[in-house]
């Protein structure tokens, strides 16, 4: 889980900016998107791995990859930010 | 019987292994990563090896590392336990060059059974029926067209070089065809650097059935009795029972005669399964496991026999103590796998610290785990946490006993399939032993085991 005060300041962003988050604790497996690429709802950005098994990670809304804050082999924890949307 | 021995894996597996040394008054050495290293397996071995970092690809499945542990320690003998290096042939020719005895079966066996091509073709060769497919390797989509045609549809194109539900791909229609032919080839090459596939009969709804058996060094062979492991999800079983509750006594005869001629055609020794599909009464071959399963409480409840125990003992040598005669069945076990899982969320994963942890005893309960309270649950291995495996006279019997084990069964901090297994033993398709295929796709299982 992310610290309070991260949570504080991922509600603060402006409407136009969204995240992308890990939907489970694992590592990244592979990152299919780069800065700059639109993304549509539902697209596959990112592939974690967690325990044995492939798990998707998919844009909850459409927009640009504005930040990407993974890279391959990095563990993330469910929660946590993976890209940042425009 | 042997020096030491090293234990080559981590988890439920590697503690039911040291177990069994421990009974049997050999020295024992585990061997962990640095994500193991306060793990249980650790300190249940009189020695420990730290074999690498986390990933297993960097210390569990390092085969200089483990092999350079058992020379370290001076053993004499290493049990590989269930997948990591368990079926791995190359491995198990490097152990003996280096006067390490693997507790398994010859890498000879090894290679035959985990080249499914190869054991198709020898299980047809003998009698025993396969899932009606290709012959052979499949090339071309148009060879993948040919085969599927004639077997009819949906068709499953598989990765020679794997098993265990593991590189396969299903093709509802022609459509889908060519999709699944180079999915399927990359998985092979992914997971086991093969990308030979050949094309089978994809069942809808069949039962998973498989044979136990054993074998020495001295030509003996028996066969232990039927698993149904026909609960699964995304081709991984969730739960296990002996005796198949839908295998009548001709069938059974059937199964055991199958299995005995193919242990004995490649002259297998040490425990092995044959596993198949059952279709209505009409079984088919699908592949042997030359390993320990994860599965095999069940056979040792209903049976009084110590696979891991007997497999030691023929790997040191020593033939079976008992003779087919003498194996008498008894009741009926189940086994729930107990993984960190969401099943609700489609079984996902759910790494995390285990804050409460107590297991269920009382009578023919048994808890086969790798974790206590404090356990981290990392996202580096499979979800398995623990088992619960029961004995009951029947059915019914041993159904209401799981049902109270996994009651008393206190988990928490990670999801766990416990609650799961609780609705689901309460369906009235469990109930009936109906089938299932994939509890991820079939809702009506799923509706049935939600959170209420």
């Amino acid at each position: 889980m992310l610290p309070e005060r991260v949570r504080q300041s991922v509600a603060a962003v402006p409407d136009r900016m969204s995240e992308i988050r890990a939907p489970i604790t694992g590592n990244v497996w592979k990152v299919l998107v780069a800065e700059g690429d639109a993304v549509r709802v539902d697209d596959v950005v990112a592939i974690l791995e967690s325990m044995k098994l492939e798990i998707p990670v998919e844009a909850e809304s459409a927009g640009t990859v504005l930040r990407v804050l993974v890279s391959v082999g990095d563990p993330v924890t469910e929660d946590d930010s993976m890209f940042e949307l425009e | 019987m042997f020096r030491k021995v090293l234990v080559a894996n981590r988890g439920e597996v590697a503690v039911r292994v040291l177990r069994a040394l421990r009974e049997l008054d050999i020295p024992s050495v585990a061997v962990y990563s640095e994500a193991d290293r306060d793990a249980l397996h650790v300190r249940l071995a009189d020695e420990a090896v730290a074999v690498g970092p986390a990933p297993a690809a960097q210390s569990y499945l390092d085969v200089d590392a483990v092999l350079a542990a058992c020379r370290k320690t001076g053993c004499d003998a290493l049990h590989p336990g269930y997948g990591f290096l368990s079926e791995n042939a190359g491995f198990a020719r490097l152990c003996a060059e280096a006067g390490i005895v693997f507790v398994g079966p010859s890498p000879q066996a090894i290679e035959v059974m985990g080249e499914k091509i190869r054991a198709r073709q020898l299980a047809t060769e003998i009698g025993v029926p396969v899932v009606p497919g290709s012959t052979g390797p499949v090339h071309t989509v148009d060879e993948a067209l040919e085969v599927a045609d004639r077997v009819g549809y949906p068709v499953a194109v598989k990765a020679s070089g794997g098993g265990g539900g593991i590189g396969f791909r299903v093709a509802h229609s022609h459509d889908e065809l060519a999709a699944a032919l180079d999915a399927a080839r990359a998985d092979g090459d992914r997971f086991f650097r093969n990308s030979t596939v050949y094309v089978e009969r994809y069942f809808d709804d069949p039962r998973h059935v498989e044979i136990q058996v054993l074998g020495d060094t001295h030509g003996n062979v028996v066969q232990l009795g039927q698993r149904d492991c026909s609960v699964q999800r995304r081709h991984q079983k969730l739960v296990e029972e002996s005796p198949a509750p839908t295998v009548d006594s001709r069938l059974r005869d059937q199964l055991s005669a199958y299995a005995l001629e193919l242990a004995r055609a490649i002259g297998y020794t040490s425990a092995g399964t044959i596993e198949g599909l059952l279709v209505g009464d009409e079984f088919f071959f699908l592949e042997m496991n030359t390993r320990l399963q994860v599965e095999h409480p069940v056979t040792e409840l209903v049976t009084g026999i110590d696979l891991v125990q007997e497999q030691l003992r023929i790997a040191a040598g020593r033939p079976l103590g008992f003779r087919q005669e003498d194996v008498v069945f008894r009741g009926v076990a189940i086994e729930c796998r107990i993984n960190a899982e969401a099943a609700h969320r489609q079984f996902i994963p759910s790494p995390g610290t285990i804050d409460r942890y107590r297991e269920p005893v009382g009578l023919e309960v048994r808890v086969d785990s790798g974790v206590e309270e404090g356990s981290v649950v990392t996202p580096f291995y499979d979800s398995l946490l623990a088992k619960v495996v029961v004995w009951g006279e029947s059915r019914e019997a041993a159904t209401a006993r799981m049902a109270e084990a996994l009651d008393a069964f206190e988990l928490e901090g990670v999801h766990s399939l416990i609650p799961f297994h609780r609705r689901l033993l309460a369906t009235e398709q469990w109930q009936a032993a109906g089938t299932c295929r994939d509890l991820v796709g079939d809702r009506g299982w799923l509706k049935q085991a939600e959170p209420a």
